[in-house]
């Protein structure tokens, strides 16, 4: 077992009451993460430990886990209350599992990004178990006046072994309440988990099957409002004016008016921002009738300009940034890149690759480009607000509530006691709903019209919001001498960030190596989509190294082994932040998995793996030729994400990502003309369809001790890369512009 | 605005609304049974999918005007304790990731096996191509719909 100290400094955190049916509840400070001295604490109100974060356990045994974090399909809301009910040692069926509120006192690290939810909680979730579990065993101690070492807890049963006796949880929870938080707690090994790495049912499954009202668009409070909103068509107009005397004459339609998402003077946020941030509101009894009454509303828009935004930064700075005045086509997105990256900066060079470019035999130089992508999460972006000028409470799917919270207290001009943030279910995240400016619309118009108001965003609203996945470009060059590979630069950039990770493979196999990056500033906005970066970059390198791995004679597997074991013995560079040996890990279980060695006729195999998110995957893509179609057949994916808390679920996580990366890689793109999105509804934007998708994805882990890394994101980027170079064998064409299915210019 | 009689679930339902208005917002906004979803508002995701007497519909494209006596089944009356067998096979298959899209999924499938009790993968395939799933769930639906046939 390994030790773990309680700080004392913070134990007050750590604080148990009595319920007022009994019960006992438990609540945790997440030990590693709390902001507050001592002295602060001691300063709280006693009332104020009883809303804690905890853990309740009922006189008749049952338990209730709170899930701290927002739930977007990522499966936090059962695998995290798993890790406390590990070291609890209570049985898993006795466990109800309710969503946490926001509370930054309580609980840690409530965010669902950067695939982080799990790995920042391994520890303190875990402390959390095992702190319960050995006040409940003192308290048994006591009540069976044996020495506390003689009892063990299993499945929420205290056993004293030597006389046979045993009391439950729920028998000794009272007592255990009014005991001294532990000093110390031990966490279990890996090899003595007995719910960690064993495949838990999603504890949401019922409500889901059964339409049960959970996600933020099913919130509703008594006399309600609903509310809509409508911003300028394109990136770079604004409203001139409007006329909202038809939609005023609809019935159910109480107030249109034009509203600003920041108070004068306010510094906006990253997460905060919006492209359009002068709009009108529409607001009405029905969801419906507010829909009609927008169509009705006749704006008149007009050239937005530059737009200088006054940014709130990381540690409280103050910065401009600028968007430029232009009406932007895809057409010209193009162009910019290319003079770009004509003036693209050296980010990282090792050795000498100039000379090795000007000595090389041949020169293999190809550019890959992906388009904009808009999320599309199913569940529209909306809002559940009312805000009043001694309070704001808000209801709804947010990705980063902690940040939200600061914005909507600066934006209401109220202490951040009085945000109120309840996470539903969120339908879809991936990346869209980090960005809340929809919790400050929703705020607004709550409090213009002095009603609880529930903003929802029609499909076509949501598209054209912005906030989307950046175009990319990347161009590799390889210097080929004598058959060998011997100087790879990269040139990427984007608009508006690039994609480059200078760092990253094949960085430190190559003793000559430049890599480049360039963007280019836009009135679009964009912001994080599942794997930013990654989404695009992976299937780039992998395309390229496919293709380079086939001009010098290589197998695609054995050669990126070799370039690895050469990064792993010998690296290139200091900075490399990968490593080899869990990356060639995977390679080799895929490879095993796959059968790669024993072609199968017919069958035409592409591989790719990549690092993100502090995870390892590979994938191998089966594609068969139907009917002169190219389909995939099959995928493999092999994964290293240290220990696997739900198996089952990762599998599905494992599965959709690789579903929802051959999707965007054939199918997805959102294209501009005169700043206006050609697409807004799934008529004109393709997301991939049953009958598209993979007829298999099989998944394996590979086994592993080593703390929980990143799930959620880093399945989705490879695959991209596997397909393209899976359906390069089977079409006999090199794919470099994304979507596979649009023009391959 | 005008008056309606609905047969919803097996229970009958009186609403007051514009006669344009679809039953999607009919279900979610004035019956409250939100299970029904909005995710595109014109026929192309799915999440909106309920039976119209027993036929799988999309629910953003049926006016209230044109529902009549037919018998409206949505995801919530489809069993009494959640335990038709397609919704059975959803939770055995833990097919759900976000759960958006699941309802419309569920009743989609459950049309499917009402008309095709033992349909072909290219049949499920086929029949569920109407139903977005971002999550990228489709093989677990797959493998959920023959087990649900196989129960059914």
């Amino acid at each position: 077992m390994s030790k773990h100290k309680v700080d004392q400094g913070r134990r007050f955190f750590i604080k148990s009451s009595l319920l007022a049916g009994g019960g006992m509840m438990l609540a945790f400070p997440w030990l590693e993460s709390c902001n507050f001295s001592p002295e602060q604490v001691k300063a709280m109100p006693k009332e104020w430990f009883e809303i804690n974060g905890y853990l309740k356990i009922g006189e008749n045994g049952l338990i209730t886990i709170m899930s701290p974090n927002p739930e977007i399909g990522q499966n936090v809301k059962t695998s995290m209350p798993m890790l406390i009910a590990e070291e609890l040692n209570c049985d898993w069926n006795d466990v109800i599992v309710e969503q946490a509120p926001l509370n930054s006192n309580k609980f840690f690290h409530q965010v669902a990004g950067g695939s982080t939810s799990i790995s920042a909680a391994w520890t303190p979730l875990r402390k959390a178990g095992a702190t319960a579990r050995k006040m409940l065993i003192t308290a048994a101690a006591t009540a069976l006046e044996v020495p506390a070492e003689e009892l063990n807890a299993e499945l929420g049963i205290i056993h004293h072994q030597a006389s046979g006796r045993k009391l439950g949880f729920g028998d000794v929870a009272s007592a255990a309440a009014l005991l001294e938080v532990p000093e110390e707690v031990n966490l279990k090994p890996v090899n003595e988990f007995k719910i960690i790495g064993t495949s838990r049912k999603n504890v949401d499954s019922k409500k889901i099957v059964t339409g049960a009202s959970l996600f933020g668009i099913d919130y509703k409070e008594e006399g309600m409002l609903y509310a809509g909103v409508i911003h300028p068509p394109a990136f770079g107009l604004k409203i001139k004016s409007f006329d909202a005397s038809r939609a005023l004459a609809l019935s159910g339609i109480e107030a249109v008016f034009q509203f600003e998402n920041y108070r004068e003077g306010q510094a906006k946020g990253a997460f905060d921002i919006k492209a359009h941030q002068t709009q009108i509101a529409v607001v009405g009894r029905s969801t419906w009738e507010v829909f009609q009454a927008k169509k009705l509303v006749e704006v008149a828009y007009e050239e937005a300009g530059e737009v200088v935004n006054k940014m709130s930064m990381w540690g409280g700075r103050i910065a401009e940034t600028k968007w430029p005045a232009a009406l932007e086509s895809t057409a010209d997105h193009k162009k910019s890149m290319d003079q770009a990256a004509a003036r693209a900066q050296v980010v990282r060079q090792d050795g000498n690759p100039d000379a090795q470019f000007s000595e090389a035999d041949q020169v293999l130089e190809r550019t890959y480009y992906a388009p904009y992508l808009a999320h599309n999460t199913l569940e529209p972006l909306n809002f559940f607000a009312e805000v009043t000028d001694e309070f704001a409470r808000f209801v709804g799917p947010i990705q980063l509530p902690e940040i939200l919270e600061t914005a909507l207290a600066d934006r209401f001009e109220l202490p951040k006691e009085k945000v109120e943030i309840m996470m539903t279910r969120i339908g879809g995240g991936f990346g869209r709903k980090l960005y809340g400016h929809f919790m400050l619309e929703a705020g607004v118009i709550s409090k213009t019209v002095g009603k609880p108001v529930k903003l929802v965003y029609t499909r076509e609203d949501d598209m054209t919001a912005g906030t989307y996945r950046p175009s990319y470009q990347v161009t590799y060059r390889a210097a080929i001498k004598d058959n060998k590979a011997t100087a790879i630069h990269v040139i990427a950039g984007g608009i508006p960030e690039s994609p480059l990770a200078a760092d990253r493979f094949p960085a430190g196999a190559f003793d000559h190596y430049k890599a480049e990056s360039w963007t280019v500033d836009s009135n679009i906005t964009t912001g994080a989509f599942r794997a930013p970066r990654s989404n695009f970059i992976a299937g780039a390198e992998q395309s390229f190294l496919d293709e380079l791995a086939e001009q010098i004679g290589k197998d695609p597997i054995e050669y990126r082994l070799e370039l690895l074991e050469r990064a792993r013995t010998n690296p290139v560079g200091e900075r490399n932040d990968y490593d080899a040996e869990r990356y060639a890990g995977v390679l080799r279980l895929v490879k095993e998995k796959s059968a790669w060695d024993t072609p199968k006729p017919g069958v035409h195999r592409g591989v790719a793996a990549y690092f993100c998110h502090r995870s390892y995957v590979a994938n191998v893509v089966d594609v068969v030729m139907e009917n002169g179609r190219a389909v995939v057949d099959k995928v493999y994916a092999a994964i290293d994400c240290g220990v696997v808390i739900n198996p089952d679920a990762a599998t599905n996580l494992a599965e959709g990502g690789s579903v929802d990366g051959i999707g965007h890689a054939l199918y997805s793109q959102l294209t501009f003309s005169q700043g206006k999105p050609d697409q807004d509804n799934f008529d004109a934007y393709r997301l991939i369809r049953h009958n598209e998708a993979p007829r298999d994805v099989e998944v394996h882990f590979v086994p592993s001790d080593v703390d929980p890394t990143g799930m959620g994101e880093p399945p989705f980027p490879p695959v991209m890369g596997a397909l393209a170079n899976a359906l390069y064998k089977a079409e006999g064409r090199r794919l470099y512009k994304q979507p596979f299915t649009g023009s391959q210019a | 605005m005008a008056l309606y009689t609905l047969h919803v679930n097996g229970a009958t339902q009186t609403v007051d609304v514009d006669p344009s208005t679809p039953m999607l917002w009919v279900l979610r906004d004035h019956l409250n049974l939100v299970g029904t979803k909005y995710g595109c508002g014109i026929a192309q995701c799915g999440a909106c999918t309920i039976h119209l007497s027993g036929v799988a519909v999309r629910s953003c494209q049926l006016p209230i005007s044109a529902v009549g006596s037919s018998k409206v089944l949505t995801i919530e009356g489809l069993s009494e304790h959640g335990d038709h067998p397609v919704q059975v096979a959803w939770i055995k298959q833990d097919v759900p990731q976000c759960g958006y899209c699941q309802a419309g999924q569920i009743m989609t499938a459950t049309a499917l096996l009402n008309q095709n009790p033992n349909p072909s993968d290219q049949e499920i395939e086929s029949a569920m191509a109407g139903n977005l799933c971002r999550c990228g769930t489709y093989i677990r639906i797959k493998k959920a719909v023959k087990e649900a046939a196989e129960n059914l």
